[in-house]
């Protein structure tokens, strides 16, 4: 069964079809990579996915369910992470703070929050994160103050703390350095090891097709190619798109 | 019939005065994110500045009335704008606002202490004359003032729609960041927004003088109604401040006069909370982002 | 941070603290009622900063809050309803209506929830004034007497500064609380980026009408405290210039900060009070200090302790980094 799936999915704005009949499958422990040229609706995927945006027609199911219009935090409650195109962190707390904000409300009631701390585990965990990011150092900071590199990784931790089924990473390697990208890719390719499913915007090629297994591309709203990452890069419908008549 | 038609000259004729007030407020708004809470106070100084050249150095109306102009233009528009605004607009949107409400309190309560605390007498700008189309009698005065202001606004709506400047205004207004990139100088605009801001207020102060007494404290009022003006006729239009002032002047002039004055204001209050409810981009205004 | 500067950044503020609550009680009596009122205000202030320094929605109807509290007190108390039960009951009217004025929060921001808070704000002056029946309209309530506990009385103005120190003191402990719990970091995520506090769960909506019913209920409260200070209450009392002064308070204290609204209801009550003899010269330089700081110290006063954090409690090396997040 897929994990995350997408059905005939349109989203239109105003008369400008931005996602049109789109269907995908994400299967559960892969790499999927989504490419295609600006504008081709790869965001827009994601924003109707998570609940950022509501979809003009057709469905969204996670593990079985329809989440289709749902708001972005009750998507988060099913299951569903996701980091955005540009980092979207909260600047005026500490980096732990900033962590644990990740985690804090997958759980539990509002009642429980306001009278109870959350458990020593949790904090244990975010710390164990941030080691295994290589930030822990800088927990007590606040996030405005960490370079744009630190910020990424910061940006990405937050999306796994809540132990997501299924993780949307917006463009993660936009603006960043070689050295970070390799540090980022080697951390997605040992959390997939270990499990975790990721559905991966990027432009940077050489990463996408060393790291994805699958990849699907997009064009106007459209799929117009998908499969391994060889066949892909040689389908003349996939360089048409990129390069033009 | 005879009394609703003079009432509603009577609205539409105060509510374009509100409107000129509400205008410059929303251009502000648009381009350069400030919520002038001092709008009120722009308008009762120029006020007291005519009083000031037409009635103590007894100018004649005209020199008088664009010395004012200059003053108000050069103090509520470039200095303000220079020393104020300038460093505020990098700190965020509440320590603008604060620092126009301290603006405020510094203009009424200067006024106050160091000029009068009395309301004073200002002659009318027109001729208070009767006009009689058969049962009705419509005052000079009101149908004079509706013209000047409605003119003024055009001309405005012009200026901004025509003119470069204008075109580099609506930019602003539309997309900062694009605009200073395409290579207009978003400083010297805002600067200039700023000004035409104050002779829009000073304009309407002209008006409004001899209508209010001119009093230190009638600026709370005022800037109130521009608010409600700008927010049910549509913050991003000019149309929709024209047309907000208008239903301002009008829906208080017809509840003055059929319901008991207290709750007068209660009824612009009522529209303003189901304009936020139903339409809160206003009435005549457009669908902004909301995110 | 050193040692030393860990004691002095978490005790200093403790004990000056405890001297302010104490201190009042060696002076007579003009200036214990002024003590009171610093503490109805920071009461207030306190609810404001929940709603708008933490949780950063803007609201103008704290006045209409106010209101409510203190005129449960004077409507229901001679009736023989026990002054601490008027003032539940205020505080509970105050939370409803911060909950309804929540809900149009939901929908709209900035300007525009500043205009919906200056309309209830307008709607329950308004009101006030013309229901006389029930609320005595413009002339108000007269003769509301201070609570009476039969062994001891508060009428006096120092046993009454005790008495109101001894709803500040649960009003300052439970903000702490709350400031330090999820909640607190809830609502600065929604403060911070609303966005990305959605998409990791933040429900807006039951946490942004939470911000308005609980800084309201503050203000409830403090309401009901500040009706039998003055003796007597009338509609101009909770018009638009009170949310401002509120609003100045708790900027001018320092947003978003534990010890704002404390600092900004010192200023706001009592340097007015050292100036008195200036006459009307006051409210100028008062108004002049606030866009000088707006331009300075936009933090609010607030920041002149952060700088003395950074200068004398830090070592040398020390990144600006360890500023605090609050």
């Amino acid at each position: 069964m897929a994990l995350l799936e997408v059905e005939t999915l349109s989203k239109h704005f105003y008369e400008y079809p931005a996602l049109d009949g789109l269907s995908i499958e994400v299967r559960e422990g892969e790499i999927l990579g989504i490419i295609g040229p600006n504008g081709s609706g790869k965001t827009t995927l994601f924003n109707c996915i998570s609940g950022t945006l509501h979809p003009s027609s057709g469905r969204v199911r996670l593990k079985g369910d329809d989440i289709t219009g749902m708001s972005a935090n009750q998507v988060f409650h099913r299951g569903l992470a996701r980091t955005f195109q540009l980092i979207q962190i909260f600047p005026g707390m500490t980096v732990l703070e900033n962590m644990l904000m990740a985690v804090q409300e997958r759980d539990g009631t509002m009642l429980g929050r306001l009278l109870t701390r959350e458990p020593a585990r949790v904090k244990a965990r975010a710390h164990e994160l941030l080691d295994y990011l290589g930030i822990d150092f800088l927990h007590e900071n606040l996030a405005s103050n960490l370079s744009y590199g630190q910020q990424k990784l910061l940006d990405f931790g937050m999306a796994l703390m809540s132990k997501p089924d299924v993780i949307l990473l917006d463009e993660p390697l936009a603006g960043v350095n070689p050295t970070m990208i390799q540090n980022l890719v080697g951390h997605i390719k040992d959390l997939n090891a270990k499990g975790n499913t990721f559905v991966v915007i990027e432009h940077n090629m050489e990463v996408v097709m060393s790291l994805c297994e699958r990849i699907i591309v997009l064009s106007q709203g459209q799929q117009i190619a998908e499969g391994m990452p060889d066949e892909v890069a040689d389908n003349p419908l996939v360089l048409d798109a990129y390069f033009g008549r | 019939m005879a009394d609703l038609i003079q009432l509603l000259v009577a609205g539409v004729s105060i509510g374009a005065i509100y409107s000129m007030i509400a205008l410059g407020f929303v251009l502000l708004w648009q381009t350069s994110n400030t919520i002038n809470f001092a709008q009120g106070e722009f308008v009762v100084l120029p006020a007291f500045v005519m009083v000031f050249f037409h009635l103590i150095l007894e100018w004649p109306f005209l020199p008088a009335f664009i010395a004012t102009i200059v003053v108000s233009s050069f103090l509520l528009g470039w200095v303000v704008r220079k020393v104020l605004i300038a460093r505020l607009l990098e700190q965020g949107l509440l320590p603008l606002i604060i620092a126009t409400i301290g603006l405020a309190l510094f203009i009424r309560y200067s006024l106050q202490v160091f000029w009068t605390p009395l309301g004073l007498y200002f002659p009318p700008v027109f001729p208070r004359v009767t006009i009689q189309l058969g049962s009705v009698s419509l005052p000079m005065e009101e149908l004079l003032n509706l013209a000047t202001a409605g003119l003024i606004i055009f001309a405005v709506h012009l200026f901004i729609t025509r003119t470069k400047i204008g075109w580099g205004m609506q930019a602003i207004a539309q997309n900062r960041p694009l605009a200073a990139v395409l290579g207009i100088d978003v400083s010297r605009l805002v600067t200039l927004i700023f000004i035409l801001n104050a002779a829009l207020a000073a304009v309407a102060a002209i008006l409004i003088a001899p209508i209010y007494l001119v009093k230190y404290d009638i600026g709370i009022s005022l800037g109130l109604k521009a608010f409600y003006a700008a927010i049910i006729g549509g913050f991003n239009q000019i149309r929709g401040a024209f047309l907000g002032g208008l239903l301002v002047g009008v829906v208080e002039t017809l509840s003055a006069a059929y319901i008991s004055n207290e709750f007068r204001d209660g009824y612009a209050l009522v529209i303003l909370i189901l304009v936020l409810m139903l339409k809160p981009e206003g009435i005549w205004g457009k669908k902004e982002e909301w995110a | 941070m050193t040692r030393e500067g860990l004691l002095v950044r978490r005790f200093v503020p403790l004990l000056v603290l405890c001297a302010l609550l104490v201190l009042p009680l060696g002076l007579e009596q003009y200036k214990l009622f002024v003590g009171s009122l610093v503490l109805v205000y920071v009461i207030a202030a306190i609810g404001l900063n929940l709603t708008l320094g933490y949780a950063g929605q803007i609201s103008l109807a704290h006045a209409a809050f106010l209101a409510f509290g203190a005129y449960s007190v004077a409507i229901l108390q001679p009736h023989g309803i026990p002054f601490e039960l008027c003032l539940l009951i205020g505080a509970a009217i105050s939370f409803v209506f911060g909950l309804l004025i929540g809900f149009p929060a939901l929908r709209v921001k900035h300007h525009y929830l500043a205009m919906v808070t200056i309309g209830f704000t307008i709607i329950v002056f308004l009101c006030l004034r013309n229901f006389p029946a029930v609320t005595g309209g413009s002339f108000g309530i007269p003769g509301i007497e201070r609570p009476d506990w039969g062994v001891v009385s508060f009428e006096s103005d120092r046993a009454y500064y005790i008495y109101t120190l001894l709803w500040a003191v649960p009003a300052l402990a439970s903000a702490y609380w709350i400031k330090n719990s999820r909640w607190g970091r809830a609502f600065k995520s929604i403060r911070e980026n609303e966005m990305r506090a959605e998409a990791l769960g933040v429900s807006l909506r039951n946490y942004k009408l939470m911000a308005f019913a609980i800084g309201a209920a503050y203000a409830g409260v403090a309401g009901a405290l500040f009706a039998p200070l003055l003796g007597y209450i009338d509609p101009p009392a909770f018009y638009i210039e009170r949310s401002i002064q509120f609003l100045l308070i708790v900027v001018i204290g320092g947003l978003g900060r534990f010890e704002g609204p404390i600092i900004g209801s010192i200023v706001v009550v009592v340097l007015p009070e050292i100036l008195r003899a200036s006459q009307g010269l006051y409210l100028i330089i008062f108004a002049l200090s606030i866009m000088l700081m707006m331009l300075f110290m936009p933090k609010g006063l607030i920041g002149l302790w952060d700088l003395f954090i950074e200068r004398f409690a830090m070592p040398r090396d020390a990144s600006r980094a360890h500023r605090a997040a609050e």
